[in-house]
């Protein structure tokens, strides 16, 4: 934790977050989704990116926050998977920052659990905190159900 | 590099083993041992030269020691016995393994088993006289091999070679060996003997590249469907016939990469002899396999899937389907059973038959079992038609096997073999015929990555059925629906010509709603099967079939089970790809013991009834009469001015003869004990006669109109049984009386009889 990090900052439910720049493949505006019936609820559904299938995420959902208001339709990061790229659906795509290796500290024990699980750990930036995710992390919906 | 002579050298070596399999299994089927002993000697040979100079010593060491066996027989120092196939299997079976190990696909070798593997093989080679059995390196090789391989570049011969291959020796590991990568060790002799004139003109494709390309015209396809689908909605002549041109080129390439992709089956083949000799030897059967069909073409993957159930199949046929030598002769065949496997093309599918001469299914023992088993109830099992009993086999957890072997009853059975045909969209059928044998008949596409399928809605989304799945498609309007649609104990069923089927609602299962009714009140059904099982799936709406591509799902969709893959359509959107089988087994309409497969089971009972033919009359006021075809020897018109008044009867002439007429109305009136009504005049319409034996003589019952002749499965209701009427059935989905005309006679006649004599 001590090289240089890229890290592309976004926002959810006001609040600003942060994901690896290395494991991100693009950034999509809109994408429609085609539901997946059964799915876990994070799922928003599956999307046609260029003729490849990727399954679309909330992560408003899967981060357990108020759902995003209707009209607000939300910008796609596309991350990279072993089963190939996974869109996972954000409000804002904020920067692309470099930040010191130093400047990641673990993430704080009172963050509620189901944050937890997700979060690789807190950065300082100049002007606010802000939570790192565990890209592998976030688009492994096996321990959620709906 | 290294790598890749690596690869190479792992595939040519595998392809070695195969056909050296084939060469020994040519003996036994009476190939002559001394042309098998000079391939197989060079393929020995080859492969110890190779594995010496990649350095897999214990590859080397076994194939050398396999060659000095070979040679020993060439030489005439020992003779080819059973022994000797025996034990050079076993060496193929060590070569294998150490072919694995240094793929690494596997640990390591058994050093022990392998010390020991040699070591026979010396005692085999050794000459009767000689009688050190262990000695290692004999020195009285006839043939005196360098123990170390040839291409080692310290050996001596080579020093000797022209100055531009003396410089080679260091580098040689490195360089990519000339075309087939086990020659090196032996460029004059192996090369000559490999290159085939083909050879020249093949090339070896890795498999990703082919699946790539597979994949990119699966884009194609797809790119293709969406300009289809614009340019339908524009009027442009040029863009109509550019997109025609694509239209076909697309066409053209799909079935050139597919072509390409495809392998023929005697790659999948060349197994199946060593399978069914090691089930025989374990059974002590005797038993010929006769493969045809070996150039049939199929796409690798599909290969790859149907492998393993087929030397499943074969095993089985060899040890359930042929019997002992002893009982066969008792029978009157020939001790060595046969199992004959045959590979066609039909259609756009390939269908292998594993055929054995043997007993064929015993039924009743199935029965048996399958009630030991618990899988169905005593009674139910006595009532099973010989169809449905063949069909227990497929049940998990079923085994005939009486003793279990160590062939089978090791719980892989018909089951498991279903399930991964049917995964790959293929279908596996039995048959049997008590005395003569028994066929399994495994069908598989041609292809996995294009398939035709029908597109279903529910709700606003379109799902994609694979045709494979497909048995029909059914209308239910409103007005049949009471008729059609039956609810039991929370399951509902569909009555179909006369089977029942579990019905599954595809929005509820998807967590939607129920399906709606069309605009028109119908309801749209599609009756699919999965795992030798039809049920029926409610759905909105269907529209076209469409050749769509799919794609799988990731891992953690793809654990829902429902759904197969997902598929991009013209318009660019994704629709999923219906699992018929995961759903099938999600709604329990595959679940066994379960209280609704049990209701299930109830009303599938009456599917157990064998069809007959019916023909179906118009009866009183528009109800509906039906008569077992059977019972009726032909259907006659009259005019009405052929009919003829003899005393109280009716009567026509009838092929020299007279034939009494009886009407049916009359017979059933009277048996309604209602006031006889005079019967109405002929309007001029030709009248209904159907000819039947009655007492040794021809009789005609005359009938209001004949509405149809159906084939069904009626299960007839006894309960409301009269004289003359043997009860109710479905038939057509209508409630039917099914009259029994031999009763309605003798009814009418008996008291005829005591009035004076009727016709």
């Amino acid at each position: 934790m001590t090289e240089a990090l890229q890290i592309c900052t976004f926002v959810l439910a006001d609040r600003t977050y942060a994901l690896p720049v290395d494991q991100i493949q693009e950034v999509v505006r809109q994408l429609e989704c085609t539901p997946v019936p059964l799915a876990p609820g994070a799922v928003r559904g599956l999307a046609n990116l260029r003729g490849q299938i990727t399954m679309a995420i909330d992560l408003r959902r899967r981060l357990a926050l108020p759902a995003r208001p209707p009209g607000a339709a939300g910008v796609n990061i596309v991350v990279r998977s072993e089963d190939g790229p996974v869109c996972l659906i954000v409000d804002e795509v904020g920067d692309v920052l470099e930040v010191p290796g130093s400047a990641l500290e673990r993430p704080p024990d009172t963050l509620r659990e189901g944050l937890r699980q997700v979060v690789r750990g807190l950065c300082k930036l100049e002007d606010k905190l802000v939570l790192l995710l565990d890209t592998s992390r976030a688009i492994d919906l096996g321990s959620q159900t709906s | 590099m290294q790598d890749e002579i690596l690869t190479e050298f792992l595939n040519e070596a595998t392809e070695f083993l195969d056909g050296l399999e084939r060469d020994l299994l040519g003996v036994e089927s009476g190939k002559d041992p001394a042309s098998v002993v000079a391939e197989t000697f060079r393929a020995f040979h080859t492969m110890k030269g190779t594995a010496g100079f990649l350095g897999f010593d214990d590859l080397r060491m076994l194939a050398h020691a396999g060659e000095d066996l070979l040679a020993a027989i060439r030489d005439g120092e020992t003779t080819w016995t059973k022994e000797v196939t025996d034990v050079l299997l076993q060496v193929l079976d060590g070569l294998r393994m150490a072919v694995a190990v240094a793929a690494g696909e596997h640990q390591g070798l058994d050093a022990k088993a392998h010390a020991e593997l040699i070591a026979r093989l010396r005692a085999m080679t050794a000459p009767k006289s000689a009688g050190t059995p262990g000695s290692p390196e004999r020195a009285a090789s006839p043939q005196p091999k360098p123990p170390e391989p040839l291409f080692k570049p310290a050996a001596p011969p080579p020093k000797r070679l022209e100055p531009a291959q003396q410089a080679a020796p260091p580098p040689a590991p490195e360089s990519p060996p000339p075309q087939g990568a086990l020659s090196p060790s032996r460029p004059a002799a192996s090369e000559a003997e490999h290159a085939t004139p083909e050879a020249s003109s093949t090339l070896r494709v890795p498999v990703p590249v082919l699946d790539r390309l597979m994949n990119l015209v699966g884009e194609l396809v797809l790119a293709r469907n969406q300009l289809l689908c614009h340019e339908a909605a524009r009027e442009d002549a040029r863009l109509a016939a550019t997109s025609q041109r694509i239209d076909q080129l697309t066409a053209g390439l799909q079935e050139a990469v597919m072509k390409a992709r495809m392998q023929p089956i005697d790659t999948v083949f060349s197994r199946l002899p060593r399978v069914a000799r090691d089930a025989a030897q374990l059974c002590g059967k005797e038993v010929r396999l006769t493969p045809s069909g070996h150039e049939t073409e199929l796409d690798k993957t599909l290969l790859e899937a149907i492998k393993d159930p087929l030397a499943h199949v074969v095993r089985n046929a060899v040890d359930h389907g042929i019997e002992r030598p002893e009982a066969r002769r008792a029978a009157g065949k020939p001790p060595e059973g046969t199992v004959s496997i045959r590979a066609f093309h039909d259609g756009g599918h390939v269908t292998v038959e594993v055929t054995d001469d043997g007993a064929g299914v015993n039924l009743e023992r199935v029965r048996q079992k399958a009630v030991a088993n618990g899988i169905i109830g005593a009674e139910e099992a006595a009532r099973l038609p010989e169809r449905q009993v063949l069909e227990l086999l497929f049940r998990p957890g079923f085994s005939t096997a009486e003793a279990v072997t160590a062939i089978s009853g090791r719980g892989v059975g018909m089951d498991v073999v279903r399930t991964n045909v049917e995964r790959i969209g293929g279908s596996v059928e039995l048959t049997s015929r008590p005395g003569h044998g028994t066929t399994v008949r495994i069908r598989v596409p041609l292809t996995l990555v294009i398939v035709p399928s029908l597109i279903v809605a529910s709700g606003e989304a379109r799902y994609a059925v694979p045709q494979a799945n497909l048995v029909e498609l059914v209308r239910v309007a409103p007005e049949r629906e009471e008729r059609m649609i039956v609810e039991m104990q929370g399951t509902s069923l569909l009555r179909l010509r006369g089977t029942i089927l579990p019905l599954v609602d595809l929005g509820s299962v998807l967590g939607g709603g129920p399906a709606p009714r069309s605009s028109d009140g119908a309801r749209q059904l599609v009756v699919l099967s999965a795992a030798g099982r039809q049920f029926g799936l409610v759905v909105d709406d269907v529209s076209d079939t469409e050749e769509i591509v799919v794609k799988p799902l990731g891992r953690q969709l793809q654990r829902l089970g429902i759904f197969a893959g997902a598929t991009v359509r013209g318009d660019g959107r994704v629709a999923l790809v219906l699992d018929v089988l995961g759903l099938a087994r999600r709604t329990g309409v595959l679940a066994e013991g379960a209280e609704r497969a049990d209701a299930v089971q109830r009303a599938t009972e009456t599917a157990l009834v064998p069809r007959r033919p019916f023909l179906i009359l118009r009866g009183k006021d528009d109800g509906r009469m039906a008569i077992a075809l059977g019972e009726v020897t032909r259907l006659e018109e009259f005019g009405p001015s052929e009919i003829e008044r003899v005393g109280e009867g009716e009567a026509v002439q009838y092929r020299d003869t007279i034939l009494p007429l009886v009407r049916l109305s009359a017979l059933l009136t009277e048996r309604r004990h209602r006031p006889r009504r005079p019967e109405p005049p002929p309007d001029g319409e030709k009248l209904q006669v159907m000819v039947q034996e009655w007492q040794g003589k021809p009789i005609g019952l005359l009938v209001d109109a004949v509405l149809d002749v159906v084939e069904e499965a009626a299960q007839i209701d006894s309960s409301r049984a009269r004289p003359g009427v043997s009860g109710c059935a479905v038939i057509q989905g209508r409630i039917t009386e099914v009259l029994d005309t031999a009763a309605l006679l003798a009814h009418r006649f008996a008291p005829a009889e005591g009035r004076g004599g009727g016709a």
